[in-house]
């Protein structure tokens, strides 16, 4: 005989499978009585499925690679305990568990809404003010002065352009 | 702007004149925002919170919306003026029970209200009486790209804005419409249309949001993701269903005038009597004896105007707002005595049902 179902939160065998149809995509959960009641699946009105969907997909039973965010030190285990990233850095680190997650989630896995233009185009230029002036730094050390003059010539310019200074608690 | 000045100054919700609408009371959106590089609130060390505390809250309040806010830590308010905030809409539970480094910052009016270090760095909040998601849209985007002049949000093209949680990417937006919905409560049909919003891709929550119960039959209805379509068409879909859902409360007050307009009028007469006078009452029932005059005003039962003065009374029921108004903390028990008190001397002079005229609902 087939292996019979088991529950998605824990090891217990279903007996309740849920189908739900959100926006044209089906969602599937399979879950025993206990976890079934747990999550309110009988009383529809505080039921969401993506909250569960999530939940099961961070079932501390599947085995996870290791990965830490280099940026705060964040673990894939302490997503799994929280449910919450450590750091927006985290969702390059933990790409891997991210990105099939998002297609249950929501309705697409790419973003289509507004755009922080400013703060993009400032950004923008901080990066290349950076590059220049390490470029600068070089240039002076192996006595380089030519490049040295080209790369001074084009901060000052790309600085004439610079909005105000941004604040962030870096 | 101090708290105490802003307790007492009416509100977007609270305030008498702005109560137009019969079915959607009020109209919020809510963005998730985050600072680029900086750990999540639930993340971050002590210090790192005070400094995005510090960074946010002098960057929210420069913005010309905010000119004369209130800006707060949690720390810095009472027990009793957080619930009040909570009640009003303004602050969230979560962000109430902080233990520190957060704030927020309410605009003189209090329509809108920023959150520093709830569940992401910033949740920026508008209100709107009724039902005016488009309004909403354009006051909180504005506000947004201020912001976005003095701070570097977390955002990345594929993902959008970045929030702590996964289900809030993208857009990070939470366009939500409160609705009274008595009629659907009454001949049972709320359930289905839960689970007909739930296949749209929308959630229904009661009044004060997730968990809680819907006395006063007031939901809560708001999108459930936010990644994959832009503010524009997410807003446009909700629009939609509230629409849907509209009609059919319409069409459940009138299936209900049809089959037994006695056995509905009996239920406004009676909330009007047990409001006018009972000398005990609970919040929950205080609601929903409410929300049966405010359906009978719907009804033509009671003049338009009163719809406000339920409106107020809505909020002004609850606990919070309840203690305050009598000066002092009371237990439940007491607070009941209170409220039905409050409420006899407010209906002693309401004006009295007229069922006469009363063939047909109107919207």
């Amino acid at each position: 005989m087939a292996n019979p179902l088991k529950c998605d939160l824990c090891a217990k065998p279903a007996t309740v499978h849920l189908t739900q149809i959100v926006s044209n995509k089906v969602h599937k959960v399979d879950l025993c009585e206990t976890c079934a009641q747990a999550k309110g699946v009988t009383d529809p009105s505080g039921f969401s499925l993506a909250d569960l969907l999530l939940k099961a997909s961070l079932n501390p039973d599947t085995p996870a690679p290791g990965g830490r965010c280099e940026q705060c030190g964040f673990t894939q285990s302490d997503f799994k305990k929280h449910g919450r990233f450590g750091c927006p850095t985290c969702y390059e680190a933990f790409k891997s568990v991210v990105e099939p997650m998002l297609d249950t989630m929501h309705k697409g896995t790419t973003h289509t809404g507004k755009i922080p233009q400013r703060a993009l185009e400032r950004k923008s230029i901080y990066d290349r003010l950076t590059k220049l002036e390490l470029d600068l730094t070089e240039a002076i050390k192996s006595e380089r002065y030519e490049d040295a003059a080209r790369a001074r010539d084009e901060i000052s310019q790309v600085k004439q352009t610079v909005p105000p200074n941004p604040k962030s608690a870096r | 702007m101090t708290i105490a000045s802003l307790i007492d100054s009416p509100s977007e919700l609270t305030d008498a004149a702005s109560s137009k609408t019969a079915i959607v009371l009020m109209t919020r959106i809510r963005l998730a925002r985050n600072l680029s590089g900086t750990a999540f609130p639930g993340w971050a060390k002590p210090a790192q919170r005070e400094e995005v505390l510090r960074i946010c809250r002098e960057a929210v309040a420069a913005t010309s919306p905010m000119k004369r806010s209130l800006n707060i830590t949690v720390g810095e308010l009472s027990d009793l003026e957080k619930q009040i905030l909570v009640e009003r809409h303004l602050i969230s539970r979560e962000l109430s029970g902080a233990k520190g480094g957060a704030g927020v910052v309410i605009s003189k009016d209090q329509a809108f209200s920023v959150m520093v270090n709830e569940e992401d760095h910033l949740r920026i909040q508008v209100l709107r009486s009724g039902f005016q998601l488009k309004k909403a849209w354009n006051a909180i985007t504005e506000l947004d790209s201020a912001l976005e002049d003095h701070l570097d949000y977390a955002f990345t093209p594929t993902l959008g804005y970045l929030t702590a949680c996964p289900t809030n990417l993208g857009t990070a937006m939470r366009a939500s419409a409160m609705m009274h919905l008595p009629a659907l409560v009454i001949s049972n049909q709320m359930e289905k249309v839960v689970r007909a919003v739930n296949q749209l891709g929308m959630v229904v929550r009661g009044l004060f949001g997730e968990g809680s119960d819907a006395s006063g039959s007031i939901f809560q209805i708001s999108n459930q993701t936010t990644l994959g379509e832009s503010e524009g068409e997410i807003i446009k879909r909700l629009h939609t269903v509230l629409q849907s859902i509209i009609e059919h409360e319409l069409n459940a007050r009138e299936k209900l005038l049809e089959a037994d307009a006695g056995k509905l009028f009996d239920k406004v007469g009676r909330a009007f009597g047990i409001l006018q006078n009972s000398h005990l009452l609970s919040s929950g029932e205080a609601m929903n004896l409410l929300s049966l005059i405010r359906l009978g005003i719907d009804l033509a039962v009671f003049p338009d105007a009163s719809r406000s003065v339920i409106d107020r009374l809505f909020i002004e029921a609850q606990p919070g707002h309840l203690q305050h108004a009598q000066k002092g903390e009371f237990d439940p028990a007491q607070r009941d005595l209170l409220r039905a008190a409050r409420l006899r001397s407010e209906f002693a002079h309401f004006v009295h049902p007229d069922f006469s005229f009363t063939t047909n609902g109107k919207n």
